[in-house]
């Protein structure tokens, strides 16, 4: 593909480095002990949580860099961290 | 009001996990609003968003030089009001570029008070570099270039503070934030973008890397900078301090003691001496700001 | 419409009619009379434009990349230490294909400190990817103004450009010029239409990074754009011949040099007196003849060649010297004739805004003629 003029780019690829594969711990969420502060959501660096329902969050896990941040932050303690299989 | 939903900038982006400045600046694009320009200064912001040709921005955004965002962004506040257009001119820049090698463009930048906002997010080094000390590193930081050692305590200089440049050069509002404040942070920054004229906002942003910390601590240690009385977030309006965050300070022990770069404080032998240094420092912001409950 | 004007107020006259959405520029001798017009201008209202009184040249030109990105046409002016202050803004607009033109009013590089002129400022930058023309007086110094922003904003280009003019010599000296006017320069000159621009209804990054696995590419495209500007200084070097009678086809210029034998070599205003000395050399029964160089970048090496093949000596006449090497004009004639049996020679003369007077030509081609060359030219022996 010819390159863009001046080193520019319009968004959309950025989704294409899928980071999820960074990850050595991902997160659980526990449905039942959210509080729905979406503290989760603002405090992700990825920006991945995404709001699937009242009080249900789920995480993109294929750009979810396990970092724990949404874990230890969530209010309710509804967010825990487990090792990935692999 | 702040509009929460606001996502301008998108996941696959090669922050490191835990990272403060990504956090930071999904905060700052929320606080802003739609119909905004970033510039962005050399950087870990610049570095992890936009390598060719995959880019995590999706409003406009310009990088050009290490230095000079401020005076980039002054040309196209200038464009912009030839067009006729109303465009929010947004700097976002580590401190590196704003502190350092970029003074002389933010403050021709102020100094005209061109209408734009200019927020650094303060992670305290040149973190994309490897951890190399600034103008903004606090006293006695352990960074590749101040390291500590057998003849050294680290950064033997303090912070640089750049809201008192910006306020004299006649800024009509400045303000500190955290990420650990995100509330405040996003009101600050939509505050600042809503205020005519040249606004700063400096942000303090925990770097899990550069610090020595675990990246789910990112939030936790940002509380401890602003308990401990090292970080004030404050508010000046033409050039007065009208409002800073209240705390019932802890001994600034707790914030260092949990930090690599501070290690050599603690280890092999606590260093009293050089702790109580740091605690005068905190104890001047707390008198100079009034923190204290 | 003819007019007695200084070469500074016309290049600032030249530049209002292009009609700049934004200026941004820092004062530099001897290229303050350019801005401080300018500003009087905006000041009058005669010209309808922001003006950025900027801290530094190197943020001048840094403003002018932002107001560019977010759509504006934009100017500044500099010189010397200004625009050595500017270099790694001058690569950077290059490399982000940004149709900025900039006047240049050459002069010497410190140390030690001069104000005078030579063209070291200017040649020095010669790998940063701007176009470089050279005007020989004050009437191409505000034409080629018009031709740069007509090539620069060309889709196919897109590529910023100095245009250079001797600092003194030409920015403070008065002569007669045809000033265009404002219908005249709108029909030449259409208005600034971006290639792409920083715009909320259509985000796009400018000034990503790129690995090694992109950055080759995007450097070639550069150049390409470069050889492309050849073509685009012919057309539209051409069509304003059309409209203005002035004719700025030609990369190069030769004077009385078809059936030369000697072939001097010269950018600049120095031209001027070399013509002169040529004029006076051919009463003497001397076949010497003139290559002027108008466009530096990109170089017109299959032009030179072309136009030198026939000619037995080449003597360049360089006001600049790459310390350590020769003079860069030189250099470049030499490769562009490689292969060749031509004689080249390289003066270096006019450093620091030493005097070039008809007989110091007369004097250079002497020295040509009898094989003597790669020289500076004019040093005072008794100070070394």
């Amino acid at each position: 593909m010819p390159l863009n003029i001046g080193c520019t780019a319009r968004p959309g690829r950025g989704r294409d480095n899928k980071t999820g594969s960074w990850r050595v711990f991902y997160p659980i969420f526990t449905d039942e002990k959210c509080t729905g502060c979406e503290i989760c959501i603002l405090l992700c660096p990825e920006g991945c949580i995404e709001k699937e329902g009242e009080k249900r969050y789920v995480p993109d896990l294929n750009y979810c860099k396990g970092c724990g941040l949404c874990a230890e932050e969530c209010p309710g303690e509804a967010i825990t961290m487990e090792k990935e299989e692999k | 009001m702040v509009d929460k939903s606001i996502e301008h900038f998108e996941c696959g982006h090669r922050a490191c996990g835990g990272c403060g400045a990504a956090t930071a600046v999904r905060m700052i694009l929320k606080g802003a609003g739609e119909n905004v320009i970033v510039v962005s200064p050399t950087g870990c912001l610049e570095v992890f968003s936009t390598p060719y040709p995959e880019t995590a921005w999706k409003v406009p955004w310009i990088h050009s030089l290490f230095e000079n965002a401020a005076a980039v962004a002054s040309g196209i506040e200038a464009s912009l009001k030839r067009q006729g257009r109303s465009e929010k001119v947004l700097v976002i820049g580590g401190d590196g570029a704003t502190v350092d090698i970029g003074m002389l463009c933010l403050s021709g930048a102020f100094e005209r008070n061109h209408n734009i906002t200019y927020i650094c997010y303060d992670n305290e080094a040149y973190m994309n570099t490897g951890i190399q000390r600034s103008g903004a590193t606090p006293f006695d930081a352990s960074t590749s270039t101040s390291p500590a050692g057998s003849c050294s305590m680290g950064n033997k200089h303090s912070k640089k503070d750049v809201p008192a440049i910006l306020a004299a050069h006649g800024s009509p509002y400045v303000a500190t934030a955290s990420l650990s404040y995100p509330a405040d942070l996003m009101k600050k920054v939509e505050t600042a973008v809503n205020t005519p004229g040249a606004t700063y906002i400096q942000i303090h942003t925990p770097c899990c890397t550069g610090w020595g910390f675990d990246g789910d601590q990112t939030v936790a240690v940002g509380k401890l900078a602003i308990e401990t009385g090292l970080w004030v977030n404050y508010e000046m309006v033409n050039g007065v301090v009208r409002k800073a965050k209240k705390v019932k300070r802890k001994p600034v022990e707790e914030y260092l003691s949990v930090q690599k770069r501070f290690r050599h404080l603690f280890k092999p032998k606590k260093n009293e001496e050089e702790i109580a240094k740091i605690q005068a420092i905190a104890d001047a912001n707390a008198a100079k700001f009034g923190i204290d409950i | 419409m003819k007019e007695i004007i200084e070469g500074s107020y016309a290049v600032a006259e030249a530049v209002r009619l292009c009609r700049p959405q934004v200026i941004s520029a820092y004062p530099i001798t001897p290229q303050t009379h350019i801005v401080e017009a300018l500003a009087s201008m905006v000041a009058d209202c005669k010209l309808d434009a922001e003006y950025i009184c900027v801290e530094s040249e190197f943020s001048a030109l840094s403003a002018c990349i932002g107001a560019s990105t977010a759509g504006s046409r934009t100017y500044s002016a500099t010189t010397s230490q200004g625009l050595a202050l500017m270099y790694e803004v001058c690569f950077n607009a290059a490399g982000m294909r940004l149709p900025i033109v900039m006047t240049i009013a050459n002069r010497a590089m410190s140390a030690p400190l001069s104000i005078w002129n030579d063209q070291q400022d200017s040649i020095s930058l010669r790998d940063s990817g701007w176009i470089q023309l050279y005007a020989e007086d004050n009437q191409e110094a505000l034409d080629l103004h018009l031709l740069a922003y007509r090539i620069c904003e060309d889709h196919e280009i897109l590529l910023p450009a100095f245009v250079c003019f001797d600092g003194f010599i030409l920015s403070h000296t008065y002569e007669p010029v045809d000033m265009p006017s404002q219908e005249e320069v709108d029909a030449y000159l259409p208005a600034f239409n971006p290639y792409q621009r920083l715009d909320a209804k259509d985000p796009i990054s400018f000034g990503m990074y790129a690995t090694p696995d992109y950055y080759m590419e995007f450097r070639y495209e550069n150049q390409r754009a470069m050889l492309r500007t050849k073509k685009k200084i012919i057309e539209y070097g051409t069509l304003f011949k059309e409209q203005f009678g002035r004719d700025y086809s030609g990369l190069i210029e030769g004077y009385k040099l078809e059936d030369a034998e000697i072939a001097l070599v010269a950018m600049g205003s120095i031209c001027g007196t070399v013509k002169d000395a040529i004029d006076e050399m051919r009463n003497d029964g001397i076949k010497v003849g003139l290559l002027k160089i108008r466009c530096f970048r990109p170089f017109p090496e299959e032009e030179i060649a072309a136009a030198l093949a026939h000619v037995r000596t080449v003597a360049i006449l360089d006001k600049n010297v790459s310390l350590g090497s020769k003079g860069a004009v030189g250099l470049e004639i030499k490769d562009a004739l490689y292969g060749s049996s031509i004689a080249v020679y390289d003066y270096i003369l006019g450093l620091g805004g030493r005097d070039i007077r008809k007989k110091d030509i007369r004097a250079i081609t002497k020295l040509a003629e009898q094989g003597s060359g790669d020289m500076f030219y004019g040093l005072r022996e008794e100070l070394l």
